[in-house]
């Protein structure tokens, strides 16, 4: 019994589709808890006032929007290199909700900015990595629905993910160095790990869980989806022949 | 309701849009989920009674 | 490689377009940058660096889908593939003979239309050596975007949509370098860093690119 047995489409089906309501409904669940938590039962910040609250949502769909290319990433390494075609699928059923990610973040961010730094946006080095992000996941959607062929479409969107994140972390740090020579005042300093107090830290945590679960639930409720609509395409290609 | 202070706007905003973009991406997975699900047992009926 | 790199540089001088397009594009876009932003002369030297680099781009981008589209559609492409070069060669020749077709004379024109934009005399060393490390990444990340699409039908907005992300760094450093140049600080660094993204381009993305071009000569 090794994990690989998930890799046969069908099996991959019979095993998610229980958990997937589970999931979802789970993932909700202490989504709400943890949003109602920040947003009710938390003090403000005494520099930032309640804006503080932004960053339940904020900082886990940011998270999200990252981890969720690297899986992306490793599910398309998988792909190349055993060849399962599960994994090809749930990295394309990923994409979307990265992009979703990317744009809560950017858009809470961007609403955080204007009263904090009095901008919408700033050409800040994690600002300006997010946007990159989000071109990549554009770009990546896009080469999925161009290409009709489904096993060259997996193959070569595996491989713009792989180059495409050496180039994303490459921007990362490009990005970094950009900006020092440009304005950068101490109240720009996005660093949460300072001085996060627990009152603050204990609903967040709980809403990260939410969002993560989300994800997971998501991805297998769409990869399933992705693996009928092939067999659906297989069943008719064999019908006309 | 907390009192949100000068900034109840903005924390409603960020809070409002997010959960949206939340709602619609899991509407759309689900709806494409439900849809596809249908096709297919379309799909497997009209190939089952012609084996 | 060297009678590979000669017929493409031969086709793309005989056939004309590519050659004088991509220049005739750069010195469009840099003309009409003035009209854009206004003719002061103090904002137009500030942004110099930065407009050069951006048209060099673009225009590098523009024949970009020329580089496996016509091989791949005559079929010489597939002979090219069955041929004892190593299609990693074949990639990496290709990005080679782009570079020397556009990347190079982009080059060479740029300090002259620095002139137009007015760019600070001590800038104008560093955009020459910044355009010449940095062109050629330019060229290589655009030969692993056009195999990508290179089957696709409609591939050039597509392609596009992929590049430009992953110019992202060169154009960074590029213009950066230049920036410090036109300051007087020392843009050795950016430079550096520039030279080590063109290097490691040239070392890994004719592998990213052949493994594309293989799926799409299946």
């Amino acid at each position: 019994m090794s994990i690989w047995e998930y890799a046969n489409p069908k099996k991959f089906i019979a095993t998610t589709t229980p958990w997937v309501p589970v999931l979802l409904w789970g993932s909700i669940a202490i989504l709400v808890v943890g949003l109602v938590w920040g947003f009710f039962f938390t003090p403000d910040d005494f520099r930032q006032g309640s804006t503080v609250k932004i960053f339940y949502v904020h900082v886990p769909s940011a998270l999200m929007a990252i981890n969720a290319w690297f899986m992306m990433l490793v599910a398309s390494l998988i792909w190349l290199i055993r060849r399962h075609h599960v994994s090809a699928l749930a990295a394309r059923a990923a994409a979307p909700i990265g992009v979703v990610m990317t744009l809560i973040a950017l858009f809470t961010g961007a609403v955080w900015g204007q009263p904090m730094w009095g901008t919408w946006w700033a050409w800040d080095p994690r600002l300006t990595s997010f946007l990159i992000l989000f071109l990549f996941y554009l770009g990546y959607i896009a080469l999925w629905e161009a290409i009709e062929d489904p096993d060259t479409a997996a193959d070569l969107t595996s491989v713009l993910c792989i180059v495409g994140s050496v180039f994303a972390v490459l921007s990362r740090y490009a990005v970094n160095f950009w900006n020092q020579g440009l304005h950068q005042p101490a109240s720009l300093s996005l660093d949460k790990e300072e001085n996060v107090a627990d009152v603050f830290w204990y609903p967040a945590l709980v809403c990260i869980a939410g969002f993560v679960l989300l994800f997971i639930a998501l991805v297998l409720m769409r990869t399933a989806t992705e693996i009928r609509a092939r067999r659906i395409r297989a069943l008719e290609a064999r019908m006309r022949s | 309701m907390p009192d949100l202070g000068k900034y109840a706007t903005e924390v409603l905003l960020a809070y409002g849009v997010s959960i949206g973009l939340l709602v619609v991406i899991v509407a759309l997975s689900m709806r494409r989920a439900r849809k596809v699900r249908a096709q297919l047992d379309q799909v497997e009926a009209r190939k089952g009674p012609r084996k | 490689m060297i009678a590979l790199l000669r017929r493409d540089l031969a086709l793309a001088v005989r056939a004309g377009g590519g050659f004088g397009l991509g220049l005739a594009f750069f010195l469009i876009v840099v003309v009409l940058v003035p009209f854009g932003v206004g003719p002061e002369a103090e904002v137009l030297s500030r942004i110099a660096p930065g407009i050069l680099w951006v048209a060099a781009l673009l225009a590098a981008l523009l024949s970009l889908d020329r580089i496996f589209a016509l091989d791949f559609e005559d079929g010489s492409l597939p002979l090219l593939a069955t041929s004892p070069l190593p299609l990693e060669g074949v990639a990496l020749v290709k990005g080679v003979a782009h570079w020397i077709t556009t990347g190079l004379p982009l080059t060479l024109a740029a300090p002259a239309l620095g002139f137009l934009l007015n760019m600070a005399p001590g800038a104008y060393v560093w955009m020459l050596a910044s355009l010449a490390l940095g062109t050629p990444a330019l060229s290589m990340i655009g030969a692993f975007g056009a195999a990508i699409t290179v089957g696709l039908k409609r591939g050039g907005l597509l392609m596009s949509l992929l590049v430009l992300p992953l110019y992202v760094p060169t154009l960074i450093f590029g213009a950066e370098a230049v920036r410090r140049g036109a300051d007087g600080l020392s843009a050795t660094t950016p430079l550096m860093m520039l030279a080590g993204i063109t290097l490691g381009c040239f070392a890994l993305l004719p592998f990213a690119a052949s493994a594309a071009l293989r799926v799409n000569l299946r």
